[in-house]
């Protein structure tokens, strides 16, 4: 009982916090800029804003464009069920390991590609395909960088994953480096930040997930915006945890619970400055370089793989 | 030996390992030319490290010389030579397509599976704990190959040979502590004196044929153009 409602707060804190998370990022990213910034808490405000406004629809619209926004949030908040973000052994880590997460990924975006195409302007179908040239170039290579820490843990639940390194004294495994950098690149990617997409634009030359949801307003487009904010914010735990899983609770104490939430809280912090300075630095590709882009991510994982088989069995 | 069992400094060697074959492969996809020298210095840096790493493991001090003259050499004098003939032949920016870039990187896959088996029964011979990085080091020797094979230019073919040069190195002090003295200061003095010939070579093929493509030495002229 007390493993569900723990299950239950740790949810909520990754959908409460993702909004956190992007405000941090984008206000770092002021910072860096000279510029003042809005503060973290923005996105919030923005919700709220979104969330009280009245929802217009086209008229060409079929019912699929009004239940996008509902599928892809409950998509993405069942995704963030099954991450473990301040302690492992919950009771919703058993029920999908990391695949189903990728699946739940996959059909959220399954979702938003048809809502950009539904309304029939040529800037949704043109996001739509964008989108999905991107997914279908990132999704190997996710799945192998996350093969390569299965077959060291030997597991792809994310809770025995994280619980047995944990565990182990401190290791230093060729796979996991090139699996994090791998990984690292597939969630920019995936989560459209600078080098493949500009959250912050709306220039149509550039735009992949704007140009899918900009027929979107009121609730809806608080949906999609929140959505997006939690995919982001679930990359993060993911990377934060799997590689650098010190801090995470293992067992359900007030005081390991605590220091399972400063270090989350810490890590997902100092990731955001990370991103942020990565993002000022760099500057936005060309559409047709992120075949090439993915390429070296999925290279990257197989080597992962490569030195795992190499160097670390026998 | 499971990667569970081995000594902190051990598993840094192998990291170590799994990056120079990363650099490998970054040599194989740079299109840049200044990059690709920048890269071929980082891959000796790593090896610099990971000599460094073993004469304090094995305690065979031996291995310091090498490992400075690898720093010396591999690091700073061929990547300076190499960069000064760039600037006088004044190539600094072009930028060579890798004819069909990630079938190449998928190929340079392959021959890592194929070096991991080919090594097998090899080695079983050493009973270094660092052994299983004799694949690695078979792998960068065929990757600098395979980048011969599939670049035009003669200043990223050198580049390449020269990675080949650093994967025999890099299975020599892995596998067996680094070679004899004399063969290793004879090896290093060749390369140094490698440089400075492709340096002439380069020259040469420059007023020969006009490029340094070498695609167009298969072409036959009775007259001069």
């Amino acid at each position: 009982m007390k493993g569900w409602l723990l299950a239950l707060v740790q949810t909520g804190l990754l959908a409460f916090g993702a909004p956190f998370l992007a405000g941090w990022v984008k206000w770092i990213k002021c910072r860096l800029q000279s510029r003042q910034g809005p503060p973290p808490w923005q996105p919030y405000r923005d919700l709220l804003r979104l969330f009280g406004k009245e929802a217009v629809v086209a008229e060409t619209a079929s019912p699929i464009f009004r239940v996008a926004p509902y599928v892809v949030f409950s998509v993405t908040a069942l995704a963030c069920s099954v991450v473990p973000m301040v302690a492992i052994g919950l009771p919703t880590a058993a029920i999908a390991d990391v695949i189903v997460l990728v699946g739940f990924f996959a059909l959220g975006r399954f979702f938003l590609a048809l809502a950009g195409m539904d309304v029939g302007t040529p800037f949704g179908g043109m996001g739509s395909s964008r989108e999905m040239t991107i997914a279908s170039l990132a999704e190997p290579a996710m799945l192998l960088g996350v093969f390569t820490l299965a077959m060291t843990v030997r597991s792809t639940n994310l809770a025995s994953m994280i619980g047995y390194l944990i565990e182990q004294p401190f290791q230093l495994y060729p796979s996991f480096v090139f699996a994090a950098m791998g990984l690292v690149l597939v969630a920019v990617a995936e989560t459209g930040r600078i080098p493949v997409d500009n959250p912050a634009t709306h220039l149509e030359l550039t735009m992949v997930h704007e140009a899918m949801i900009l027929e979107y307003s009121g609730r809806h487009l608080a949906l999609m915006e929140w959505g997006a904010m939690l995919k982001l914010m679930i990359y993060s735990v993911l990377l934060c945890n799997l590689f650098l899983p010190w801090g995470v609770a293992v067992d359900f104490a007030p005081l390991s619970l605590l220091i399972g939430l400063g270090a989350i809280t810490l890590k997902l912090l100092l990731l955001g400055t990370a991103l942020a300075v990565a993002e000022t630095g760099l500057a936005k590709m060309r559409l047709f370089r992120v075949p090439q882009y993915l390429g070296l991510a999925f290279i990257l994982c197989l080597l992962g793989m490569l030195s795992h088989v190499i160097l670390e069995v026998n | 030996m499971s990667l569970t069992q081995l000594p902190l400094a051990e598993q840094f060697v192998l990291t170590l390992a799994a990056l120079i074959l990363f650099t490998s492969f970054l040599l194989l996809a740079q299109s840049r030319i200044v990059s690709l020298i920048h890269t071929f210095a980082w891959q000796g840096a790593l090896l610099f490290i990971a000599t460094c790493l073993m004469a304090v493991t094995s305690g065979r001090h031996h291995l310091f010389i090498s490992a400075f003259m690898t720093l010396a050499l591999k690091v700073f004098f061929i990547p300076w030579q190499l960069r000064r003939l760039v600037v006088r032949l004044d190539i600094r920016r072009e930028v060579e397509t890798v004819g069909n870039a990630s079938l190449v990187m998928i190929g340079g896959g392959a021959l890592v599976l194929f070096s991991y088996y080919v090594v097998q029964p090899i080695r079983e011979l050493s009973f270094l704990a660092t052994r299983n990085t004799i694949a690695i080091s078979l792998a960068v020797i065929l990757i600098g190959m395979l980048m011969i094979i599939t670049r035009r230019k003669a200043v990223a073919q050198v580049i390449g040979f020269m990675s080949m040069e650093n994967g025999l190195f890099f299975a020599a002090v892995v596998a067996t502590y680094g070679m004899p003295m004399v063969v290793e200061l004879g090896v290093a003095f060749d390369v140094l004196v490698a440089a400075i010939l492709f340096g002439i070579f380069f020259f040469q093929l420059r007023s020969g044929i006009g490029s340094l493509d070498v695609d167009h030495l298969n072409r036959l002229h009775e007259v001069d153009r």
